[in-house]
């Protein structure tokens, strides 16, 4: 039985001429609720897709549940919600759901089965366009969840919503870690951090801690997440200040993407 | 590639379709509308419209589907639900040919309406049978599909969708024999028809008209067919799962 649901070594990847990622190195255990963080344009993106297999790199190996990132054997194992909820928004809940459903090979009452999971019951039959925000991230949360996956990817599912939704939403990516499934969520909130099991810190394409919320706040002192997060930042720029210098023009770029 | 997921895919893009009432009309009415607009121009210069009714018959239908299909599978692309697919067990060729599919069955149904629209009400005079007249007008159809699929792997945004009409489509509709008879062209650019895949569809609408048997009939068909299934083995070769 693999422990690891994510290692990454030595991760390159390059985008419109700049470089994402240089060398990049992470493991992430298996199961609850693993928390990506990092300012918009840090590769949270990148990465995520590095790890379910779209996203086209230059170097390094990705390995998901001790296979190859993107091979034919993980695409039932490893589901991924994109940045935005990535839904056929001229169809209705369910059509959205049964269509994935089918292309997964699982069974129709499974598709109802989710939608009720994710509360959407009600808005079974409305077009996914004309859905709320909150209500559009339940679907794609809910396409996510189909043939039950060891890995579920979410690109900032959270981003946008009002803080009852996300306290809503929260609740039930507890429930669904708690059933067993590793649940990577990504935010640029840092508020979010709080509510993960673990915190994968990045900035400017590099993983500037691996710890804990609890670890966090004892570490660096502060109670709030954003404060220390900023804290960690400063005791990296002063730790990596003479090899950052070489590669600033390049971060400028990436921070503009 | 299994049955199952392209019949999955080719369904979802028909209920997409359904509840996309301008983009049926665009695909069923419109070319009946232009065929009709083109006998009325004619209408009082005998024989004109028996001349070009044909080839007009084979113009629109691959026009308007190479677009709608270009775009569709275009903002597929841009939406994400592309990517998400990606990640799924779904074939690239259960994603092509699924919208081969939905689109070439949107094809039949415009080719039926097209063809009786122009010979019923426009009043074309075709000389070999009806049913050969409407199985060419399918292929064409088709063929505007298969190119209008493999275009979009090239395209990022449906603006340059839009992009390769003058390099694609409109070439072929000037060398494709419409203005003037490909064996009066001057020799290069005849020699460029003959691999221009609309020549062979509008030689073989005029075949038809013409009443026409026999491999001077089906050769332009078969050709026409063997393009469109070349482009449809290419497109899944374009998509990528792994995108930059």
């Amino acid at each position: 039985m693999m422990n690891n649901a994510v290692e990454i070594v030595g991760l390159e990847v390059r985008r419109g001429g700049s470089t994402v990622f240089d060398g990049l190195d992470l493991t992430i255990p298996r199961g609850r609720i693993p928390g990506l963080l990092g300012p918009s344009g840090c590769g949270k993106t990148t990465l995520m897709r590095s790890i379910v297999g779209v996203q086209r790199i230059h170097g390094g190996r990705v390995t998901v549940l001790g296979a190859a990132a993107g091979s034919a054997g993980l695409r039932r194992r490893v589901a991924y919600g994109t940045q935005g909820a990535a839904v056929y928004g001229d169809l209705t809940v369910r059509q959205n759901m049964r269509y994935l459903a089918a292309v997964l090979g699982v069974d129709r009452r499974e598709a109802d089965r989710v939608i009720s999971e994710v509360g959407l019951s009600s808005h079974a039959r409305q077009p996914a366009g004309s859905l709320s925000g909150g209500q559009a991230s339940r679907v794609s949360l809910g396409m996510a969840l189909l043939g039950a996956p060891e890995v579920i990817v979410l690109d900032e599912p959270t981003v946008g919503l009002d803080p009852m939704l996300r306290a809503d939403l929260w609740a039930l990516f507890r429930r669904i870690a708690d059933a067993g499934t590793t649940l990577l969520v990504s935010s640029h909130v840092m508020d979010e951090a709080a509510r993960c099991d673990r915190l994968v810190l990045m900035r400017a394409g590099r993983v500037i801690a691996q710890t804990t919320p609890e670890a966090l706040s004892a570490e660096t002192g502060e109670r709030d997440p954003e404060a220390a997060f900023l804290t960690l930042i400063a005791r990296d720029e002063a730790a990596h200040a003479p090899s950052r210098r070489g590669r600033r023009g390049e971060q400028g770029e990436e921070g503009r993407r | 590639m299994t049955p199952r997921r392209t019949l999955a895919t080719a369904a979802r893009v028909l209920a997409q379709l359904r509840r996309d009432p301008r983009s049926i009309a665009l695909m069923l009415i419109a070319p009946s509308l232009l065929v009709g607009l083109f006998a009325w121009l004619f209408s009082d210069q005998e024989g004109v419209f028996d001349r070009l009714g044909g080839p007009i018959l084979a113009l629109f239908p691959f026009i308007l589907m190479f677009l709608l299909t270009s775009i569709t599978t275009l903002r597929e692309r841009r939406s994400g639900t592309l990517e998400r697919l990606m990640t799924t067990p779904l074939g690239k060729a259960d994603f092509i040919l699924g919208y081969a599919l939905a689109f070439g069955l949107m094809a039949v149904l415009q080719a039926v309406v097209t063809v009786a629209f122009a010979v019923l009400v426009c009043g074309l005079s075709v000389d070999g049978p009806l049913w050969q007249l409407g199985l060419v007008a399918v292929v064409d159809a088709l063929l505007g599909t298969a190119l209008g699929l493999l275009a979009s792997a090239f395209a990022r945004t449906e603006f340059q969708a839009v992009q390769f009409m003058p390099v694609l489509v409109f070439p072929q509709i000037i060398l494709g024999g419409l203005f003037m008879p490909r064996d009066q062209m001057p020799d290069v650019l005849h020699a460029i028809s003959d691999w221009l895949p609309l020549s062979h569809a509008i030689d073989a609408i005029q075949a038809v008209t013409a009443g026409t048997e026999g491999w001077d009939l089906w050769r332009p068909v078969l050709i026409v067919g063997a393009f469109a299934v070349a482009f449809l083995v290419l497109a899944p070769l374009t998509l990528r799962r792994r995108t930059p």
